[in-house]
């Protein structure tokens, strides 16, 4: 029973993880229609950021929480000026920006490869959520229940910016219709690189916040952009809630799988997104068939 | 055009007498290298070039073929029968691999394929009891057709350089075939295509089945070759150079992708001799190719070419340069 639970519960952990990963990836594919294949590569990027800050290489360690602010700003900004400099050039080419995130994501796991060499880094949990909490039978890591409150602060914290806010609506505009968006005023790709330094922010982010789970590695790009794509898939692109329910979905099924079907495990995912592909091209809850 | 066909006998004849005039294995060897990447290349063009799918799951595909000659062999099977249930297998996924992939077109396409690919590399990587997982597989023993055993250096060139000529053939049959030109037509022109009464999915589907077939011959030959096959083989970056191979050339020629392949191939043995950023270089390659010539290598060169050739012959005229041909 309490293996049941503990599964369970680091499912939901993991989903969240994911849903901070593919939020972004999600948004910048609703409003840009590429899928950003470095989205991997700035989680590890966040990532590698984030721990170098918190083990103190560069001579001062610092505090997670600090650190963590840090490498999602410079991500995001790398992010930002990665839109600016290349993607911008290339207007209308979708191909051609795909292809462009494709050579960037090498680029970026061969530079982390150079720069932080070949070894694991290991990212100890901040000390304020060390300990263990005990709820009836279950007893489970601080930390892990923090990450599901962070995802869950973070998902509201997307709602209202999308739905509330003027520049969220501007996004939402720029989704569903980016030549009309135009029309009336709405300066779309001024809205390609916040988007897209937002996406890049939340992936660093996730992949900091990840880092006392998943330790940081050489590969983790490649192992964490399927699991981003699978959950686009799945939720539909450029919908929120697709990506929190993805996200969810996929968290369950990889866990579940590992325990299970060790082996087999990555074939696993592959079953919920051919249901979907078959049934709804377009995802659980997306706008359009991309 | 007599120029272009003696540019290609020359080459014919330089392929053909390449053992007697470069001499050392290491040399012939990296010729049989370029020549199997070169129909990998020709195969993921059939799809890139003339189909406009993008594809970047090939490598994918690939690894199918090779551990199935891998796998058979392990179980005990003869040379022939291996190949023959490898190219069946890989026939059957690339049926798969269609039908999920041709759901849509365009970006979509490239998401599922690689989609597909990663989860093929997955795959690979973790299911040990099959694949032997990071260890790879290892395979003891090269085929002798007819009594000549590919164990030698100029014979396994030979019989690749054999095999890469029927598939040029082939492809070049393909293209100029009814099928090949309303192929190019679902590619420019699907809603026309289909108001035309063509059947845009099945037309895709067999364009895709061909390039799966093609893929699989160039598997084969690839692990003839290195005798050993692991989960690097089915990774992105192996799609990735693949297709670096095709866009390079010029997606949609006939000869683009084989000086690609020749490209990628060459500047890999190289560069890997001296430093170990091979990945950093490949990555920068492509980005740089995308934003500053897209239409390839050789139609770039060939465009900028012609532009400068026309410039001097227009200031030779100058005269009646005012109603110059665009």
């Amino acid at each position: 029973m309490t293996f049941w639970l503990v599964l369970t519960a680091n499912s939901i952990t993991f989903g969240g993880l994911l849903f901070l990963l593919s939020a972004g990836f999600s948004l910048i594919f609703g409003l840009m229609r590429i899928p950003n294949l470095t989205h991997g590569s700035l989680f590890m990027l966040g990532a590698y950021i984030g721990a170098t800050f918190v083990i103190g290489m560069l001579g001062v360690k610092m505090n997670f929480w600090l650190a963590a602010v840090l490498a999602t700003l410079t991500v995001a900004f790398v992010g930002a000026l990665a839109e600016r400099l290349l993607l911008r050039r290339l207007p209308g080419d979708q191909l051609a920006q795909v292809l462009v995130t494709l050579g960037l994501s090498f680029m970026a796991a061969d530079f982390c490869l150079m720069v932080w060499g070949g070894d694991p880094l290991s990212v100890a949990t901040p000390p304020e959520l060390a300990g263990f909490a005990r709820l009836g039978i279950l007893v489970f890591p601080n930390y892990r229940l923090a990450i599901i409150v962070i995802a869950a602060i973070v998902a509201i914290g997307l709602w209202l910016l999308l739905e509330r806010t003027r520049l969220g609506a501007m996004i939402r505009a720029g989704v569903d219709d980016p030549d009309m968006a135009r029309v009336v005023g709405i300066r779309v790709s001024q809205l390609f690189t916040i988007v897209f330094a937002l996406g890049a922010g939340l992936a660093a982010f996730a992949g900091i916040i990840g880092g006392p789970i998943l330790s940081v590695y050489p590969g983790l790009d490649q192992d964490m952009l399927p699991l981003a794509l699978v959950v686009v898939i799945l939720g539909g692109t450029g919908s929120l809630l697709g990506s929190f329910v993805g996200s969810i979905i996929v968290g369950f099924i990889y866990n579940f799988g590992q325990a299970l079907l060790p082996e087999l495990a990555y074939f696993v995912l592959f079953l919920p997104m051919l249901l979907v592909l078959l049934l709804r091209p377009q995802g659980l809850f997306g706008r359009h068939v991309p | 055009m007599n120029g272009r066909i003696f540019a290609l006998a020359v080459a014919l004849v330089a392929l053909a007498t390449l053992p007697y005039w470069m001499t050392g294995v290491y040399y012939i060897n990296v010729a049989s290298q370029i020549l199997f990447y070169a129909i990998f290349a020709l195969a993921l063009n059939v799809l890139v070039g003339y189909a406009g799918l993008v594809s970047l799951g090939h490598a994918g595909l690939f690894g199918v073929t090779a551990y199935a000659v891998g796998y058979m062999l392990q179980l005990g099977f003869g040379h022939p029968i291996a190949i023959l249930a490898a190219l069946i297998i890989s026939i059957l996924s690339m049926a798969v691999f269609a039908a999920l992939s041709l759901r849509s077109t365009g970006i979509g396409f490239i998401m599922i394929t690689l989609a597909l690919g990663e989860i093929l590399w997955g795959l690979a990587y973790r299911w040990i009891s099959l694949t032997g997982g990071d260890n790879g597989l290892s395979l003891q023993t090269r085929p002798a057709p007819f009594g000549y055993s590919l164990s030698d250096v100029n014979t396994f060139y030979y019989a690749t350089l054999i095999i890469f000529l029927l598939t040029l053939a082939a492809v070049t049959v393909f293209v100029r075939s009814p099928l090949g030109a309303a192929l190019m037509g679902t590619r420019d022109q699907p809603r026309r295509m289909n108001a035309l009464g063509y059947h845009v999915w099945a037309i895709r589907f067999y364009a895709c089945l061909f390039s799966g077939l093609l893929t699989a011959v160039s598997a084969i030959l690839f692990v003839y070759y290195t005798q050993f096959i692991s989960p690097q083989t089915l990774a992105l970056t192996a799609s990735a150079e693949v297709l670096l191979m095709v866009i390079s050339g010029g997606a949609g020629t006939l000869l683009g992708p084989i000086f690609g392949a020749g490209l990628v191939v060459i500047v890999k043995t190289v560069v890997s001799g001296f430093i170990e950023r091979w990945n950093f270089l490949l990555g920068a390659i492509f980005v740089a190719i995308v934003i500053l010539m897209p239409e390839g290598l050789v139609p770039g060169t060939v465009r900028l070419w012609r532009l400068a050739w026309r410039k001097r012959a227009r200031r030779k005229a100058i005269p009646s340069s005012a109603e110059a041909k665009p």
